[in-house]
């Protein structure tokens, strides 16, 4: 497999999780989108690394993008346990107001 | 690249694919969970496959974790998680559908557009000791941040998941004494 195969592998993971996190209702969904949108971000990075620039800065890249992946769901879950407690809540569209 | 590596690498990529649409069109909660695990191991997998095994096997470890916890939280928040009655629990999926296509087309355009630099580079023998080097050295000032961020996390989702702090016990002064809990507890009480 090429490089540009990998980008285009990458792009597509990118792109199937911005389907998901743009068209989901439910909090947890919108997480796993994002998810396979950080995926997609952690094959290019390690695409470049292979093909381009095989530093310990480009592993660095990816380091941070899993930590990333790891901060995003830790706040994920918590954001969905807090709104679910206060309002029972758990889709975007119910808790795109305040709550009066 | 041998002729092992790169039918690994398409196996994964196409696997990994697969498993990031089932996650948007399977209806049953723990299967759609799997789907992203195998997706996301598909990932580590073509990590370590391109020659970076400490960061795959990490990947691996992580999504595991990760994917079993959300499974009980899909489980426990969402409506219908066994998918048992078919629903629809998207918005706007057409303009979500022509976002993507177009971001997805974008990219593949630049792929092949955009004139990369000469390939040849020479790796390293053993890639850990290469991340690790760089990252207590060079990108020291990283990894110091990274691990303040994971320490911000740790505290922010705590608070923030507490059903009650300790504002809610002893008042807004701190000097409610006893503390103002819901229901008594320890011996003789």
């Amino acid at each position: 497999m090429t490089f540009e195969l990998l980008l285009v592998l990458a792009a597509g993971l990118f792109s199937i999780g911005l389907f998901g996190a743009l068209s989901q209702q439910s909090i947890v969904m919108i997480m796993m989108g994002i998810e396979l949108m950080i995926g997609g971000i952690i094959v290019a990075a390690a695409d470049f690394w292979h093909f381009l620039a095989p530093t310990g800065s480009g592993q660095v890249v990816i380091v941070a993008a899993v930590v990333a992946m790891a901060v995003e769901m830790a706040m994920g879950f918590t954001v969905t346990t807090a709104i679910y407690r206060a309002r029972q809540v758990d889709m975007t569209d119910m808790a795109q107001d305040l709550k009066g | 690249m041998g002729t092992t590596a790169a039918v690994l690498l398409w196996a994964l990529g196409v696997l990994a694919l697969v498993g990031g649409v089932l996650v948007f069109t399977l209806n049953s909660m723990a299967r759609v969970t799997f789907a992203l695990l195998g997706s996301l191991v598909c990932v580590g997998g073509v990590v370590t496959v391109l020659g970076l095994p400490y960061l795959g096997v990490v990947i691996l470890l992580m999504m595991v974790m990760e994917m079993v916890i959300m499974a009980v939280f899909m489980i426990a928040y969402m409506m219908n998680p066994a998918g048992l009655m078919p629903m629809s629990m998207l918005h706007n999926k057409r303009g979500a559908l022509a976002v993507s296509g177009v971001v997805f087309a974008v990219l593949t355009t630049a792929v092949f557009v955009v004139p990369w630099p000469d390939r040849p580079r020479v790796r390293p023998v053993d890639t850990t000791v290469q991340v690790g080097m760089s990252l207590m050295g060079d990108q020291m000032l990283t990894m110091v941040t990274l691990g303040f961020v994971l320490l911000a996390t740790m505290v922010g989702a705590t608070v923030l998941a507490t059903h009650r702090g300790r504002y809610d016990r002893f008042g807004d002064d701190l000097d409610q004494r006893p503390a103002h809990d819901p229901a008594g507890g320890g011996v003789g009480r």
